[in-house]
C-alpha cells in the first residue's frame, strides 16, 4: 500500500516550469529514492509536498488523505517530516535546543521519549548536547538534522540530499543510519545526486529529468539501466 | 532529599536585597540624591523598552524600528487617564478637553479611594493593550516584509502615530502640539508599602521577568529558530506568521508600558518626545548590551543612561586647570565624548558587552580564565 502518492504535480516559479506534471508513489515501509541532476526539480518536489511551495496543479495524497494546500504545521502533525537540503540546523542554538525544536508540535511527554530514542541512535549528539550546532562538523550536523526530524515522531521522513558535502566515509554512516531508521518502520523518501549510493540503499527509484519522471524501477533495475549508468553513475557505454 | 540552594542563587538574592535596600535608602534621602534617582528610574524604563526591542530584534530576528510609536501610544493613554481632573482644563487650555474624556475622568474621580490607587496601573495596562492591538493589525501587513524593509515600514508606522498625536484634529484628546503636562508621578504600590520611587523598578522587574520566561519557553525557542533559519523553522511545523505576530504584539505591549512609565517619569510629554531619535537611543542600548542578551540590555540601559546624563556632565561646564581655560568644555561637548566612548566600546566589544550570553556569576568569576591569551 502506498503511503504517499503524487498525482500529476506541477509547480511554476514565475513563468518557469519547475515540475511538469510528475506522478509517483512511495510504498509504506520502503526506502524510495528520487534521483536527478541539478535543477531537475528534486528539491522543489519535496518542498511542494511539505506545503512550503504552492502547487500549480495536481495533488499530493498522504495515507489516503489529500494534503495539497494544507499548512506545513498540519502535514508535520500527520507524521510527514522533511530533512531540508544543506542540513539547515539552527547554528546559534545548542544541539539540545535544535532537537527540542524538532518536536515543537509534540506533547512534552513525547518529547522526552523521542529525545531518548534520538540519543540512542546518535550517541554523538548526546555527548555534544550542550554545544552550539554551528560548531559541529558537517557529518554531525547532518546527524543533528536527521535527529531533529525524528523528534517529530514521524511515520515518513523525506531527506533532501543527505550526502551533500560530506566525506565518503561519513556518507556511508548516514546511509546506514537511514537503513536503521527504515528498519524501525519509518518510510523514507530520499533525494540524491549521488545516484550510486542512493540506488544501492533504496528499494525503488525514480529518475527525474528537467521536471518530468523519465525512468522508474527497483534499485537494482535502475543500477543496471544503461541510461542511468551513463547519465548518473559516470560509466561510459 | 533536601534541595540545596546553589551559590549563584545566593549571590543573586544578595545582590537583589542590596539593591532594594539601596532603593529604600534613596527614598529616605530623595531630596539630596535627585540625580541618582532620576538616572536609575530612567534606566529602569529604558531597560524595559530595550528588553522588549531585544525580544523582537535579537530573539526573533525582526529588525523593527517602531518602538517610539508604541511607547507614545502607552504614554498618551496613561497621561490622559491619570492627569488629575482639577488640572484637566488647565492642561487643555487652548482647545478644551473632549467632553467624552472629561465625562470619563469625572466618573473615575468618584470611584472609591481603593480604586483610585489602582487606576494608574489600569491606565498603563490599557495603553499597552491598545498598543498591542495596533501591533496586531499593523503586523498583518508589515510582518510579511523582511530585514531592512520591515525596519522602514515600522519606522514609518512610528512616525505616523506621532503625526496623528500632534495633529490639530486630535487637539481635544492629545492637546496637539502642546502636549500633555501635570502628569502625576509614579504611584506607590501595596498601600504605600512600596514608595512611589521604587514603583518603576517593580514594574520593569515583573515585565522583564515575563519576557525572560517567554524566551526560555518553547515559544522562545521557536522565535530563535525563526531568527536562525526561517525555512528550516517552517519545515519543523513552526508557523512563521503566528510567531512573528506574537513576538511583535508582546514587544509592543511592553514598549507601551515603558512609554506610560516615561510619561509618569517626565511629568509632561509631547509628540516630539517620541520622535525617531528615541528609537535610535533604544537601539543603541540594545546593540551596546548585545543583540540577543536580556541582561545585556538591562545593564546597558543603566550604563548608557548614567554615562549620558550623569557621569559625563562635567564636560558641559567650563573647566580651568591652573588658570588655563581648557577649550571645548562647553554645553553639548558631553555628547561628543559620549559618542566617542560608544565607538570605542563597539570597537572593543564587537557583539556588544554581553554578545548573546546572559550574565551569570560563574561567568563573572571565570571571565579572566576564559579570555584568550
Amino acid at each position: 500500500m502506498s503511503i504517499l502518492e503524487i498525482r500529476d504535480l506541477s509547480v511554476h516559479y514565475g513563468g518557469i516550469v519547475a515540475l511538469d506534471g510528475i506522478s509517483f508513489s512511495v510504498k509504506e515501509g520502503a526506502i524510495v529514492t528520487l534521483i536527478g541532476a541539478n535543477g531537475a526539480g528534486k528539491s522543489t518536489t519535496l518542498r511542494t509536498i511539505m506545503g512550503l511551495v504552492h502547487a500549480a496543479g495536481g495533488s499530493v495524497h498522504y495515507r489516503g488523505e489529500k494534503i495539497t494546500g494544507l499548512d506545513t504545521r498540519k502535514i508535520v502533525e500527520m507524521g510527514l517530516v522533511l530533512v531540508p537540503e544543506g542540513r539547515r540546523v539552527f547554528p546559534n542554538l545548542t544541539v539540545l535546543e535544535n532537537l527540542k525544536l524538532g518536536s515543537y508540535l509534540q506533547h512534552t511527554r513525547h518529547e522526552a521519549r523521542n529525545l531518548e530514542h534520538v540519543y540512542d541512535l546518535f550517541p554523538r549528539l548526546l555527548e555534544r548536547h550542550w554545544q552550539l550546532a554551528g560548531t559541529l562538523s558537517g557529518g554531525e550536523q547532518q546527524m543533528l538534522a536527521v535527529g531533529r526530524a525524528l523528534m517529530a515522531n514521524p511515520t515518513m521522513v523525506m531527506m533532501d540530499e543527505p550526502s551533500l558535502g560530506l566525506a565518503p566515509l561519513v556518507v556511508k554512516d548516514i546511509f546506514s543510519i537511514i537503513r536503521r531508521i527504515n528498519g524501525e518502520g519509518v518510510t523514507v523518501l530520499l533525494i540524491e545526486q549521488n545516484a550510486n549510493v542512493a540506488l544501492h540503499t533504496a528499494d525503488y527509484g525514480y529518475v527525474l529529468q528537467t521536471g518530468s519522471i523519465t525512468l522508474k524501477g527497483t534499485g537494482t533495475e535502475l543500477l543496471e539501466n544503461e541510461e542511468v549508468k551513463v547519465a548518473y553513475l559516470g560509466k561510459t557505454r | 532529599m533536601k534541595k540545596k540552594i546553589s551559590k549563584p542563587t545566593i549571590y543573586s538574592l544578595g545582590a537583589l536585597a542590596l539593591f532594594v535596600a539601596f532603593l529604600y535608602w534613596l527614598d529616605a534621602n530623595r531630596l539630596t540624591q535627585g540625580m541618582v534617582i532620576s538616572v536609575l528610574q530612567k534606566g529602569a524604563i529604558l531597560a524595559l523598552v530595550a528588553t522588549s526591542m531585544n525580544l523582537l530584534n535579537g530573539f526573533t530576528g525582526l529588525f523593527s524600528l517602531g518602538q517610539a510609536g508604541f511607547m507614545s501610544i502607552g504614554a498618551y493613554t496613561t497621561a490622559i487617564l491619570i492627569i488629575p481632573v482639577k488640572n484637566l482644563d488647565g492642561v487643555y487650555y487652548m482647545n478644551g478637553v473632549h467632553p467624552a474624556i472629561k465625562a470619563l475622568r469625572v466618573v473615575m474621580a468618584q470611584a472609591p479611594p481603593f480604586m483610585q490607587t489602582i487606576f494608574p496601573f489600569v491606565a498603563l495596562l490599557l495603553g499597552a493593550t491598545i498598543a498591542a492591538l495596533v501591533a496586531l493589525v499593523v503586523g498583518l501587513a508589515v510582518l510579511r516584509l523582511k530585514s531592512d524593509y520591515l525596519a522602514i515600514a515600522t519606522l514609518g508606522l512610528s512616525e505616523i502615530v506621532r503625526s496623528i498625536f500632534s495633529s490639530p484634529q486630535f487637539d481635544q484628546i492629545t492637546n496637539g502640539s502642546y502636549g500633555l503636562n501635570k502628569i502625576p508621578n509614579f504611584p506607590p504600590m501595596f498601600f504605600g508599602l512600596i514608595p512611589s520611587l521604587i514603583t518603576p523598578f517593580i514594574i520593569t522587574g515583573v515585565c522583564v521577568a515575563f519576557i525572560v520566561l517567554l524566551i526560555n519557553s518553547s515559544y522562545g525557542r521557536a522565535f530563535k529558530a525563526i531568527r536562525e533559519d526561517e525555512i528550516a523553522a517552517e519545515a519543523m511545523g513552526i508557523s512563521l506568521y503566528k510567531h512573528k505576530e506574537m513576538s511583535f504584539v508582546i514587544s509592543s505591549f511592553f514598549s507601551a508600558i515603558a512609554g506610560g512609565m516615561l510619561a509618569m517619569y517626565m511629568r509632561s510629554i509631547e509628540a516630539k518626545t517620541f520622535s525617531i531619535t528615541l528609537t535610535y537611543d533604544i537601539l543603541l542600548i540594545v546593540v551596546i548590551g548585545g543583540i540577543g542578551s536580556v541582561t545585556g540590555s538591562v545593564v546597558s540601559a543603566f550604563l548608557v543612561t548614567a554615562a549620558k546624563e550623569w557621569w559625563l556632565r562635567f564636560f558641559d561646564q567650563p573647566l580651568s586647570l591652573f588658570g588655563f581655560e581648557v577649550p571645548l568644555f562647553r554645553t553639548g561637548f558631553r555628547m561628543v565624548i559620549f559618542s566617542i566612548l560608544l565607538m570605542i566600546v563597539v570597537l572593543i566589544y564587537r557583539k556588544g558587552l554581553f554578545g548573546t550570553n546572559e550574565f551569570s556569576w560563574t561567568w563573572l568569576t571565570s571571565k579572566k580564565a576564559r579570555r584568550k591569551p
